[in-house]
């Protein structure tokens, strides 16, 4: 079994470690560090060590016939026909990660009417592309999915298949992963090849934001990773250089056909599905004026709001404004919300647990208004505004709106 | 209707720093409370016992002290829990953790639905509830935040997407996983509380649940963590002075010159 070793002549029993483990495992007993029962194995501690004495033994039972698998694939989730726009950029990423091990980028693709999307996959970085078309797939289903893309994988063997951290992929993705057994990793914010083994090294935050775990598959395929949207980078789209080039492009295209399941009964029956008006999703807002506690009374809602709207913004806001009704769910940033990367974000009344953080690190620009100098939202801003965010908005609504007046004339 | 809820222990507090001395890691290790997603779970279980009769199992992997969070989850409603705990589970990411809780489920019999919080603070990887049902064989969905309709054999529910919503029939035994919309937990009652320090509670270790060495903890764990640090920091932020009116004016050509 796997194991929590500790050097005995590296060990000085200075205690960092006892500290650093948030599961009480580590004691101090004769001056060298003792571990019991209640480890996890999660690693904590031998990052913190001073003196490199505590390492984990991974005991191995061997993992499958790598040598057997190659290419990048990127699954293209579409909704109605339409591509989103995080399979752009996971290809972006897949196209970095296929050149550096020189293999090809596929992009599978299922849906209902789909074959008109076929060439933007080309366009923005894939090689290949393999899809299958049914009207059965119009709806995005686990079920079905997950058989096409076991049987893809079966056939073809990638090395790599990247998701999109969406609503579907992040139920669709775990099921593969478990059916084929292989390792999956949530929410990566960096992908890279490692120069030495050729691993993919997936990096996503730990222990809720602000410590940063890189994570490897290194006996099983295919890697498995999902990535939020707005993480990643799209490239610029290209369009073939002549029709010879559009023909051989479409020539890497594999049709996969529908068969019906005879043996797996569908559990899982959709009565309906509504589509709300699009929401604006706050996770692709461009501008969002965010609130916190700090803005003190539910009152002052109106200003956050009407600020928002004088510069075309979605209105975020922390948990604790969630949790005390002034605002809805779906408005919530931060680690059990959305996490956000607009262009601009400007907090009011935010401190910035740890927790939010992890929902912001994206942002583009940040400037935070709080009335403690001292606030750890400002270790993550790009502009540091100490004073009372009430009546900085207020000052900022007359601004925007004597403005809009004057243009309106 | 026998439900099982998987519930997860996660420390109250996400807090780490770095100690600028020794450029090491410190963690502020308070005590661990219950996933607060596992809460919503455990609520929907006893809110369908109470609605069809049958039984409410709460299950973790976890360690010892975990027994503390599962007689809670009695006090709250629940009639059993089981715990699998052994040093032979530690390590075990999320491949390695559903392959476990699906051996301790399959052990409790004929469960007809497994309920699961639709992720867990701490690793918010949102995974074993779709891992955990194909380790089982059986449907899911993520994400429920309302059952409208359930009988022995099937429930109509309804599930966030980021469409909208979705109207789902769901053939049983199958999991969810729940979001925070789904119900308003309960506090322990006094005689619940009673309840929950003499409950029926089990704990099972890899040998009773007969567990392939080769599939539990670390040596099961196809992913590894090769590497931590601390999320480097933004360059300094800029500071903007001043009484409020002048801040508001140059913010506001800030704002112009940004978009």
């Amino acid at each position: 079994m796997s194991k929590l070793k500790i050097d005995p002549k590296k060990c000085t029993g200075c205690g960092v470690c006892v500290r650093s483990c948030s599961f009480n495992a580590l004691q101090i007993e004769d001056n060298i560090a003792k571990v019991n029962d209640d480890c996890t194995l999660c690693g904590i501690c031998t990052e913190s060590c001073p003196f490199d004495a505590i390492r984990i033994e991974k005991e191995s039972f061997g993992g499958m016939d790598i040598s057997l698998y190659s290419g990048v694939w990127v699954f293209a989730e579409q909704h109605r026909g339409e591509i989103l726009q995080v399979v752009y950029e996971l290809l972006g990423k897949g196209k970095e990660l296929s050149e550096k091990k020189r293999c090809l980028l596929t992009a599978v693709l299922f849906g209902e009417d789909i074959k008109a999307e076929i060439p933007k996959l080309f366009a923005y970085g894939a090689d290949r592309v393999i899809y299958c078309e049914n009207p059965v797939l119009r709806t995005n289903l686990e079920e079905d999915q997950t058989r096409l893309l076991e049987q893809l994988i079966a056939d073809h063997k990638p090395e790599i298949i990247l998701f999109g951290a969406t609503g579907f992929g992040r139920s669709l993705a775990p099921r593969i992963a478990a059916r084929v057994g292989t390792g999956l990793t949530a929410d990566c914010t960096q992908l890279d090849i490692d120069p030495e083994s050729g691993v993919l090294l997936q990096t996503r935050p730990a222990f809720g934001g602000n410590l940063m775990a890189t994570i490897i598959c290194p006996e099983h395929r295919p890697q498995m990773a999902t990535v939020r949207p707005g993480v990643m980078l799209a490239k610029d789209p290209e369009v073939p250089a002549d029709e010879a080039d559009a023909d051989r492009k479409t020539q890497e295209v594999i049709a996969l056909p529908w068969i019906d399941s005879a043996s797996e009964k569908q559990g899982i029956e959709v009565l309906q599905e509504i589509l709300s008006k699009r929401t604006n999703n706050i996770a692709d807002a461009e501008i969002i004026v965010s609130a916190g506690r700090g803005i003190g009374s539910q009152k002052n809602m109106i200003l956050v709001k009407r600020l928002a709207e004088l510069i075309g913004a979605r209105v975020g806001v922390s948990r604790p404004l969630v949790d005390i009704g002034w605002s809805e769910y779906k408005n919530q940033i931060g680690q059990t919300g959305s996490s956000v990367s607009p262009k601009l974000l400007i907090t009011c009344g935010i401190s910035g647990s740890v927790q939010h953080l992890a929902g912001i690190g994206n942002a583009q620009t940040i400037i935070a208004i709080n009335s403690d100098p001292d606030a750890a939202i400002f270790s993550v801003a790009d502009y540091k505004v100490v004073g009372d965010c009430i009546e900085i908005l207020k000052k900022l609504i007359t601004a925007f709106e004597e403005e809009e007046t004057r243009v309106g004339r | 209707m026998k439900i099982a809820v998987c519930i997860k222990q996660v420390p109250s507090t996400n807090e780490v720093s770095m100690d600028p001395a020794t450029n090491t890691i410190i963690r502020d290790s308070r005590q661990s409370v219950t996933n607060p997603f596992d809460t919503y779970a455990l609520e929907q279980a006893v809110q369908l016992k109470e609605k069809l009769g049958g039984e409410v199992v709460a299950i973790s992997m976890g360690i010892p002290g975990t027994e503390r969070l599962l007689r809670d989850a009695e006090s709250r409603g629940a009639d059993k829990a089981v715990l699998l705990t052994d040093r032979e589970f530690a390590g075990a990411d999320t491949l390695a953790t559903s392959y476990t809780l699906a051996l301790g489920i399959k052990q409790l019999g004929d469960v007809d639905l497994i309920l699961c919080g639709k992720m867990a603070v701490d690793g918010d990887t949102a995974q074993i509830g779709p891992e955990l049902a194909e380790q089982l064989g059986i449907p899911h969905a993520t994400d429920v935040c309302e059952i409208m309709e359930a009988g022995p054999k099937q429930i109509l529910c309804r599930k966030n997407t980021d469409w909208g919503t979705m109207v789902l029939r769901i053939q049983l035994p199958a999991l969810l996983t729940v979001s925070k919309d789904i119900n308003l937990p309960r506090l322990p009652s006094i005689p619940g509380v009673l309840f929950g320090l003499t409950a029926p509670f089990e704990i099972k270790d890899a040998i009773t649940l007969e567990a392939d060495p080769g599939r539990i903890g670390l040596t099961g764990s196809p992913t590894q963590v090769v590497n931590t640090y601390v999320m480097q920091r933004r360059s300094e932020a800029q500071s903007i002075e001043g009484e409020p009116a002048s801040q508001a004016d140059k913010i506001k050509k800030l704002i112009k010159e940004l978009l």
